[in-house]
């Protein structure tokens, strides 16, 4: 992607929250971020519960403040509440006024943009029948579900055609159709040329939307890029698909180390150990089927930082007052 | 202008919808019994006993409603988390505030002016007509409609940094210190300490002195309201308003939401 103006720019950003009786201690929930998120890309930010997804995104927003550092969107700074006019989001777990009805939240979010009446009418419709709630329009939000409140959140994050939307945890609460329903809409969002950042712990959903990832463990980015290259960044070894005569390789010591399913062995071996590996095979008369590189996946990447950081998943207590 | 009006026209809706006002229309038929039962049992004062015991009622559900909703107009959306989309829009703090603030005295003064329709309908069905004398009685609604705003936005206030429960507390303690504010500056002669005497001459000119605001006794028995006086409960009112909202506004334009 070639490097234009940041849509995102979080510099050194840092929140603690008071804990404790009368406060007195803190704890840390997002320790130094900095990362950017460029105009026009779909950005995950992954990581498990508890790690600073919701943090950073509610100090983007201007819901929580920052301990220090800084952070603008679109070249504005965070506290400046008019750069929302460009901005949608969509908070986890949404939940809106219970007396209104979906229609009517959503023509009452309009109002903060100037949007005549007839507009807001027009977008409300546009925005209903673009989540699936075309017929739901008009019945009160206490009868809504979950997944049909994650999509009043997500109308009324896009409802006034934002060029950066930030939703936390879209996917949460749907089922598989709605969740589709979410990823054509992201999809559709980035083809736009719109910027969406996204939190989820759902790796198959960051994989399949994102441009780039980033994960963050107890309250620390620990890698930023595409979700191939975060999978590339270590290379775990070789595995070796072939096929090969037992009665003639029996007591082949090599034969011991592989899994067997079927007629063919699978060998797994350090990259190091890959021609010294062939030579024995092809010593033993055996058919190479592939040769391939052993990736972890995204989940198996994120595990594994989370294995590594567990005491750190949650957040650290840092200091007394 | 515009957010401001959208946050208290929803805040109004919300009272509405949550029934709120519906408690004007029993209150209206309450007087209505009340007027007939009271007609028949004193006569001669009858009309001053039901201003003196309408402007009461009315002046107690309209406190009811300010402290119990009001100290939920801000608590209820950081809790229920309906704010987080809201402060997403291009919309300050501070006109959330104020335009929920708007909102429930919107919803009180509709709820006031009902139960004010009410009470002289009551009269009307005693006295069998209405005279000059009665204006009175609407000055009295306006002051008690003054003194209830007085009242949310101090609930808005303490609503802002502290639970319900506590802001009902201390919205309730204000409100009844300032109904003894006259008291609190006239010390002089009692057996309290000089210095005691000027730090509650002090606090005296903090509190809100509501004392001003009860005209119940002249609107009861038809006695006139001296103009100044609705100046100058009006200009004190707004006044005493716009820096309780703007105090609520420097803590809330600081708190970190949960």
């Amino acid at each position: 992607m070639p490097m234009t103006a940041a849509a995102i720019q979080i510099e050194n950003l840092t929140k603690d929250y008071p804990t404790g009786f009368l406060h007195m201690k803190t704890k840390r929930s997002l320790e130094s971020l900095t990362m950017r998120v460029e105009e026009g890309e779909a950005f995950g930010f992954l990581g498990p519960n508890g790690a600073g997804k919701s943090t950073t995104i509610k100090l983007l927003m201007g819901i929580i403040f920052p301990t220090s550092g800084s952070a603008r969107i679109l070249g504005r700074p965070i506290s400046d509440v008019e750069m929302h006019k460009d901005i949608g989001y969509l908070p986890e777990q949404p939940y809106f006024y219970d007396y209104l009805t979906a229609a009517e939240v959503l023509d009452y979010f309009a109002r903060f943009y100037n949007f005549s009446a007839g507009e807001r009418k027009i977008r409300v419709e546009k925005m209903l029948k673009k989540v699936g709630l075309e017929t739901a329009g008009k019945i009160q939000l206490r009868k809504y579900s979950k997944g049909m409140l994650q999509r009043v959140g997500l109308a009324q994050a896009i409802l006034h055609d934002p060029k950066v939307v930030i939703l936390d945890e879209p996917m949460s609460g749907l089922d598989p159709v709605g969740r589709r329903e979410v990823r054509d809409i992201i999809l559709e969002l980035k083809s736009e040329g719109k910027t969406v950042l996204f939190s989820t712990h759902i790796l198959t959903d960051a994989e399949m939307l994102c441009d780039r990832v980033g994960v963050i463990v107890g309250g620390k980015l620990q890698g930023v890029g595409r979700p191939d290259e975060i999978v590339g960044l270590k290379v775990q070894g070789m595995e070796i698909l072939f096929e090969a005569d037992a009665a003639n390789a029996k007591n082949a010591p090599i034969l011991a180390k592989a899994a067997k399913s079927g007629s063919r062995y699978s060998l797994r071996v350090p990259e190091e150990s890959l021609y010294s590996a062939l030579e024995e095979l092809k010593a033993l008369g055996a058919k190479i089927a592939s040769v391939a590189q052993i990736k972890p996946t995204l989940e198996e990447y994120f595990m594994h930082l989370v294995t590594k950081d567990r005491a750190q998943a949650t957040a650290i207590e840092v200091h007394g007052k | 202008m515009s957010r401001i009006f959208s946050v208290a026209l929803n805040t109004f809706r919300e009272a509405v919808r949550d029934r709120v006002l519906y408690n004007l229309v029993f209150f209206a038929l309450l007087m209505m019994v009340a007027a007939i039962f009271v007609g028949q049992i004193s006569l001669g004062i009858e009309s001053t006993i039901i201003v003196s015991l309408g402007l009461s009622a009315i002046s107690i559900i309209g406190l009811l409603i300010a402290v119990f909703i009001g100290v939920g107009l801000v608590s209820k959306e950081i809790d229920k988390r309906t704010l987080y989309a809201l402060l997403a829009k291009p919309v300050r703090r501070w006109e959330f505030l104020v335009g929920k603030f708007g909102g429930l005295v919107l919803t009180l003064t509709v709820n006031t002016g009902a139960m004010a329709a009410g009470l002289f309908l009551s009269l009307l069905f005693v006295k069998h007509s209405l005279d000059g004398s009665d204006a009175t009685i609407l000055i009295a609604v306006y002051f008690i409609l003054l003194k209830i705003a007085i009242v949310v936005a101090l609930a808005l206030l303490f609503s802002c940094f502290t639970s319900q429960l506590l802001a009902i507390l201390f919205t309730t303690g204000l409100y009844v210190a300032g109904l003894f504010v006259h008291e609190m500056r006239n010390l002089s002669g009692s057996k309290v300490s000089p210095a005691v005497q000027v730090i509650f001459s002090w606090i005296s000119y903090i509190l809100p002195n509501f004392e001003n605001f009860n005209v119940m006794a002249a609107a009861a028995h038809g006695k006139a309201v001296p103009g100044i006086l609705i100046l100058q409960n009006t200009a004190y009112a707004v006044i005493y308003c716009a820096i309780v909202l703007a105090a609520a506004s420097v803590v809330f334009s600081r708190r970190n939401l949960k």
